[in-house]
């Protein structure tokens, strides 16, 4: 699975590996996405988000979705049906619009896909209304979508602009934990949300990472 | 932790069981987690169904039945529950006229019932309007968090909306009832002791002996301040007059004070809370109109209470006297 025929060609079995690496990303990660929950939410971002993924990738297995837009939309309801609290909407919207972006498709190109990162950042922003800084999700996930798109515009083939998102996704993540929370649960502790690493933007750091294994 | 559970994994599933066999008069969808009225949907009737993480009890499920919500579905402990529920309860209480869906406003909650409304307007046309309650004066600076919790006021709101509906008004009047008693209604809490979560088997915090949270929320969230413990009345002086100073209330108003307990705390604590609250009240010249005192919006097994004060008129108050049959209210029937 993964491999190209065409290059720059994301495929739906690309898709498809990137989905699986992410939930295994999530399931090796889960007590630490809970521990820095812990910290500032309510201690359930690791378990909701690993039952999510472990949901979805069951539902790929169940129905082998032979487009990007059914695969990306299976996996946004999954997420969105057995999450709970604000990461099942936020994160099954950002895979729903990143669906509906590709749409009934085997095959999309490199800017395809930046677009439809880019589409499903706008889903994350009109479901949750979080900006820069507010210390959510927003904060890794707008950098990898500007560095995805930067590097494409600069000819940088598909897995090395992967990278560089992958990259500022991370730095993003860290840029985190400085910050003062304004949005969510862990708004309500004002300062002392200072210092801790969002929950949120660790897990999109994990999503870039897993792309960076999926053979884009 | 002590707690008379089996798995701590199937307290909700088993406590939607036994809701089931004590209430003849509900049903309980149990894949949905949906409580509802036996007797829905009613032809013309505007279907109003609330919903939230479980650990509130009787929130919302004792609140389904005649003159207040007809479905409420129940999350995991302390978690929003998913949009298939709303959607499901949605679809089961439409009888034509609209639904009216009451949310508190936590992230998670806000946003599972946004996406709920869209896939039931997408899915059967349903008209859905949505009503979210933040009455809880102890967070100070909305603009900069997820803004005020929903508490207290959304008891009372779910009873005086409930009565609107049952009167036959449509859902635009409904709604603007429900958004009314919120704009009228403020609370403020105060924990004596954490809650413990049944998968955590540990408290939520660490509260000493000899120390209390005031302006705590209803899933151990921190409040304003941690404070040396204190006598019922300095803590009422101390979440009443936030409460008054907030909405604010002038001399002669006429209020529903409705003093909550949150889970832990005994019956005759809240009187003694009570009796504080009226002295306060009638120091500043407000008068209680009606009044509510017991456990009605819980935080599992903390000890403390929570005060509410609901600004009223003669409409809100018909409203409220209004006939009510539910697990957890019942009166004029």
């Amino acid at each position: 699975m993964g491999n190209l025929t065409l290059s720059e060609s994301v495929t739906t079995a690309v898709l498809d590996t990137w989905v699986r690496s992410f939930a295994a990303l999530v399931a090796e990660n889960r007590d630490h996405l809970t521990e820095l929950d812990a910290a500032i939410g309510d201690a359930d971002h690791g378990s909701n988000m690993d039952r999510g993924m472990t949901a979805a990738v069951a539902a790929l297995d169940e129905t082998r979705p032979t487009s990007a837009g059914a695969l990306l939309s299976k996996v946004g309801m999954t997420l969105v049906s057995t999450v709970g609290g604000a990461s099942g909407p936020l994160f099954g919207t950002l895979f729903l619009r990143m669906g509906t972006s590709l749409g009934n498709t085997d095959a999309s190109s490199a800017t395809e896909f930046a677009a439809a990162l880019r589409a499903g950042l706008g889903g994350v922003v009109d479901r949750g209304k979080a900006g820069p800084g507010d210390k959510t999700m927003y904060d890794a996930l707008a950098p990898a979508v500007e560095a995805l798109d930067a590097a494409l515009a600069d000819g940088v083939p598909l897995p090395a602009a992967i990278e560089a998102a992958r990259d500022a996704a991370a730095a993003g993540r860290d840029a985190t934990t400085p910050m003062l929370a304004r949005k969510g649960r862990a708004s309500y502790l004002g300062e002392r949300s200072v210092g801790h690493q969002d929950p949120g933007a660790t897990t999109v750091a994990l999503l870039l990472e897993a792309a960076t294994r999926a053979s884009f | 932790m002590k707690k008379l559970i089996n798995d701590p994994n199937d307290v909700v599933v088993e406590a939607l069981l036994g809701i089931e066999a004590a209430h003849p008069d509900l049903r309980v969808d149990h894949h949905h987690k949906i409580i509802y009225r036996g007797d829905v949907p009613k032809k013309d009737k505007v279907g109003i169904i609330s919903g939230g993480g479980s650990g509130h009890e009787p929130l919302h499920g004792g609140f389904v039945g005649l003159g207040m919500l007809d479905a409420a579905c129940a999350g995991e402990i302390f978690t929003s529950p998913v949009p298939d529920q709303m959607q499901a309860a949605t679809k089961l209480v439409d009888g034509g006229a609209g639904v009216l869906h009451v949310v508190k406003n936590y992230t998670g909650d806000v946003m599972n019932f946004e996406m709920a409304a869209e896939l039931a307007a997408a899915e059967t046309g349903t008209r859905v309007v949505s009503v979210v309650t933040d009455d809880d004066v102890a967070v100070q600076d909305s603009t900069w968090t997820a803004g005020r919790r929903g508490v207290g006021v959304t008891v009372l709101l779910e009873k005086i909306a409930g009565a609107a509906a049952e009167q036959g008004r449509d859902l635009d009047q409904v709604a603007e009832v429900a958004r009314s008693v919120n704009a009228n209604g403020r609370s403020m809490g105060v924990a004596l002791t954490s809650c413990t979560v049944p998968a955590a088997g540990k408290p939520t915090f660490d509260l000493g002996e000899d120390e209390m949270e005031l302006g705590v929320g209803i899933h151990g969230e921190p409040g304003r301040e941690r404070l040396p413990l204190a006598t019922a009345s300095e803590i009422a002086e101390r979440l009443v007059e936030p409460i008054l100073a907030d909405l604010p209330f002038a001399k002669g108003d006429p209020v529903i004070a409705f003093v909550n307990g949150l889970g832990g705390t005994p019956l005759i604590e809240l009187y003694v809370m009570f009796n504080e609250v009226n002295r306060i009240l009638g120091g500043h010249g407000v008068t209680v109109a009606r009044s509510l005192v017991g456990s009605y919006i819980t935080s599992l097994d903390m000890a403390g209470a929570s005060v509410t004060l609901l600004k009223v008129d003669d409409e809100l108050l018909s409203l409220w006297d209004a006939p009510v049959k539910t697990a957890a209210l019942r009166w004029g029937i």
